[in-house]
């Protein structure tokens, strides 16, 4: 029997659907770009507090029992053999290997970093990691162990993980990550002026950063960090997802990994839900980053299942798609020598960092 | 048999899963399952049954003449008055605990056995229809010795012999949903399968022998429209439960009129889905997805007509074309599989004329760009805008993978337009406000009415019609009263 699904979304669906994204350079918009964007979206010249909320709150509503229902019902898909391979090595290319603890050394970060480029060392055809993530003092030790391997160095800044310090400061900690050489910024957002209704806040922080990113040349890739465990119901995740984008984020990421509970299935593909929404009204494609407590193979793979049929196929690429994850890898490293030799490895025949 | 992906431009191509039909042996041949033995047709007559998704023929099944349901009957009658009508609450609670577990223990054979002979998807029969039918059995089982509590009088007392008649849209569900409160409530019972899947049926017979229930509590015949007409019409049957379609719940109804023999019938339906502006609009479109396309859109429940407020009708039609696109049609046996085959070629000829009906009265068709298997009875998924009320696809029940989209602009004209229609058997809310699902609830003239969700069953809700959706109610508390006579023993 041959069957086969509906290939057609791009002719019927919203205006964007369907079209490829633009590659990441195009998301290069300028600061009066992002204003203006925000403005029309929001039929708001201000874009003060009560615009922001009166736009906001007007966004559908989730409702809780069905989006985890509809994230139980993904995850029963059967992933088998060839599928798997491919999403296997998807996933470690979408990896961004993370090491945020105040024990790190230079000596974790290179090892994390040669990790990163070549997870597999007995096999060239295992690809690279996405990037390797690290905090801010460690970018200097990142760039150059990382230089000239294509894969990309990220830092959190923003006072991490908290992103309780004042503006000048979270700026200055940018600076320093930028002007290291850091491709990419996970910035985390102030929950609590999003909690307590100072959108406008928020939303200027981002555009600040994000202007940091872009200072002197620079092309850092900002990645908003919402930390959705804190922002507790995905009405918020919603709204924080919409904001973060107006206010011209290259990505949105479920977690700082330090709060509990850190990415879901369900925040992610509310997340990814506003992504899609977003690029059909604006035309302007935006990446989604999981982060926190994805560890296995089996996990990883719903994500994939989630990103495919809820943003499109469109969004498995690691432009697009990122998980942020330290012991992900090598639990994908042992899925994939199983998928190879019929064997399974065990932890002691990857290495541990 | 191959399966290919879904999203467009998408590198991610689910591979084949099928599910191994191993695990379930099918015999070349059925006989009927009476007192508890396995007999032929007294007239050796027999019919097939076939998989719907390929047209294999998977059995021959005896076809139960008037003389094999006299024989069922009177079956069920001894063993009503000897052993099941006297024995203790809490030792028929025993055998149907006994039964859910076994249902729970050999559920994948249940499940794989019911998409081969029924059509619709592994993943549904595994996560829908066998879990639920067990749960049916638990729940029954827990009522069995608490009859005298349960608001019909201190000493309620059962009818005798249940006949009853069951579709073939959800086969072993409903025969769950019939079987447990009638066995609870101490009745025994002669049970009709559908003529296309009767397989589950002659499988959960073994299982009540595996139980060791009496012989004759439950006895089950195959055959057509013959064999249920028997069943229904022998004169020492007390109590007549059917699920079908709306007619033939007519007949069954002049039928019995006049007679000493109680009836429920649980009918067709047409159901509105209502969406408002406010409505959590991911959720609502995958609770359209699944009120439609949920079993082939072959439910009596199904939300087949969408009305929606004008003022995102055109928004949410965009979206649910976009969703619809990611639907995956073919092999049921596939896990991965979201939409099956159509039961019957008889079906499938009901639903294509329905459709045509509906291009033919100046609809607008759309189905997602879908290539269907060669063999098999398919029907894409198919969507229907600029759909007017007095069109024949809003009207009548089409049983089949048709949405028809209308659209409104005040709660009042929703609620009218809603109720505008012979059936009552389930309508949807999706808003946010919270008043709004409490006043519609109120209004809306439907046995259920789901609120930001669609197709939920659960044994203990009760669930049933209004109009020609039928009366009676299956599930929850309520359903025991079907099976009980109002004790007075004070």
């Amino acid at each position: 029997m041959s069957t086969t699904t509906p290939t057609s979304v791009a002719a019927t669906g919203p205006a964007g659907t369907g079209t490829a994204p633009a590659t990441p350079g195009s998301a290069d918009r300028s600061a009066a770009e992002i204003a203006d964007l925000a403005r029309s979206v929001t039929g708001s010249a201000l874009l003060d507090d009560t615009a922001w909320r009166r736009y906001l709150h007007g966004l559908p509503g989730v409702d809780k029992v069905g989006a985890d229902g509809r994230a139980a019902a993904l995850g029963t898909r059967s992933i088998k053999t060839t599928s798997k391979a491919w999403a296997l090595d998807t996933i470690i290319r979408m990896v961004d290997l993370t090491t945020l603890e105040g024990a790190d050394t230079p000596g974790k970060v290179r090892a994390l970093a040669a990790k990163a480029v070549r997870p597999e060392p007995a096999d060239p055809t295992c690809p690279s990691a996405a990037a390797v993530c690290v905090y801010n003092d460690l970018v200097p030790v990142a760039v150059e162990a990382l230089a000239g391997t294509g894969v990309k160095v990220a830092a959190v800044s923003t006072a991490f993980p908290s992103g309780r310090a004042s503006r000048a400061v979270r700026l200055a900690d940018t600076r320093d990550a930028v002007e290291a050489g850091a491709d990419e910024i996970d910035m985390v957002i102030d929950r609590g002026a999003f909690l307590s209704g100072r959108y406008s806040q928020v939303y200027e922080d981002i555009v600040a950063v994000r202007e940091e990113c872009r200072a002197n040349g620079h092309h850092a890739h900002l990645k908003v960090i919402l930390e959705t465990g804190e922002l507790a119901t995905y009405d918020n995740v919603r709204r924080a997802s919409w904001l973060a984008m107006l206010a011209g984020a290259d990505f949105i990421k479920t977690s700082t990994g330090k709060v509990s509970p850190a990415a879901t299935l369900p925040v992610t593909i509310v997340m990814l839900e506003a992504v899609r929404d977003f690029r059909a009204l604006t035309g302007v494609p935006i990446g989604v980053k999981p982060a926190g407590g994805i560890r296995t193979s089996k996990d990883a793979i719903k994500y994939l299942v989630a990103v495919n049929e809820t943003a499109g196929g469109d969004w498995l690429d690691p432009d697009w798609f990122r998980f942020g994850a330290s012991s992900l890898l090598n639990d994908v490293l042992m899925q994939r020598n199983k998928l190879a030799t019929g064997a399974y490895w065990g932890p002691d025949y990857v290495t541990v960092d | 048999m191959t399966t290919t992906a879904s999203t467009a431009g998408s590198p991610f191509e689910y591979a084949p899963a099928p599910e191994s039909r191993a695990v379930v042996d099918i015999a070349s041949s059925y006989g009927l399952f009476i007192d508890g033995e396995f007999t032929p047709a007294s007239d050796s007559g027999s019919f097939k049954t076939v998989n719907p998704a390929t047209e294999e023929v998977l059995a021959e099944v005896a076809e139960a003449t008037e003389e094999d349901v006299d024989r069922a009957v009177r079956a069920a009658r001894r063993a009503q008055e000897k052993v099941w009508g006297p024995m203790p609450g809490r030792e028929r609670a025993k055998y149907l605990f006994r039964i859910a577990r076994l249902l729970a223990e050999r559920s994948r054979e249940f499940a794989v056995l019911e998409t081969l002979d029924n059509g619709k998807p592994i993943r549904e029969s595994r996560d829908v229809d066998v879990p639920t039918a067990a749960a049916h059995f638990f729940y029954y089982a827990g009522w069995a010795d608490k009859l005298e509590h349960a608001g019909y009088g201190p000493d309620p007392r059962p009818h005798g012999v249940a006949a009853q008649v069951i579709p073939w849209n959800f086969p072993l569900l409903m025969l769950a949903w019939k079987i447990a409160p009638a066995l609870a409530t101490g009745n025994t019972v002669v049970l009709k399968p559908a003529e296309t899947t009767p397989l589950t049926a002659l499988l959960f017979a073994d299982l009540l022998r595996q139980a060791e229930l009496p012989p004759g509590v439950v006895n089950i015949v195959t055959g057509a429209r013959a064999t249920g007409s028997a069943l229904v019409n022998h004169p020492d049957v007390d109590k007549i439960a059917f699920t079908g379609s709306t007619p033939v719940g007519k007949r069954i109804a002049q039928e019995i009129a006049g007679t000493r023999k109680h009836a429920t019938l649980e009918l067709g339906g047409k159901a509105a889905n209502i969406v408002f502006d406010d409505a959590p609009i991911d959720q609502a479109i995958e609770g359209i997805v699944n009120g439609i396309f949920f079993n082939q859109g072959q439910v009596c429940c199904a939300g087949s007509r969408l009305l929606v407020q004008e003022t995102i009708a055109e928004e949410l039609v965009d979206r649910l074309k976009a969703r619809l696109s990611t639907l995956r049609v073919g092999d049921p046996m596939d896990k991965n599989t979201d939409v099956g085959a159509i039961n019957s070629p008889q079906q499938l000829a009901r639903i294509t004329e329905l459709t045509d009906a509906g291009t033919a009265e100046g609809a607008t068709r759309w189905s997602p760009d879908c290539e269907l298997p060669s063999s098999g009875y398919w029907f894409a998924p198919t969507l229907f805008t600029g759909v007017s009320a007095a069109h024949r696809i809003a009207r009548e029940e089409i049983f089949g993978p048709v949405l028809s989209v209308l659209t409104f602009r005040t709660p009042a004209e929703a609620v009218a337009k809603a109720n505008n229609t012979p059936y009552g058997l389930s309508a949807g809310i999706w808003t946010e406000k919270g008043s709004r699902i409490l006043w519609m609830a109120d209004q809306l003239r439907a046995g259920v009415v789901w609120s930001n969700t669609f197709n939920r069953f659960d044994p203990t809700s009760p669930f049933g019609g209004y109009k020609e959706s039928g009366y009676g109610r299956e599930g929850g508390r309520h359903g025991l009263a079907p099976y009980l006579i109002e004790g007075s023993t004070y």
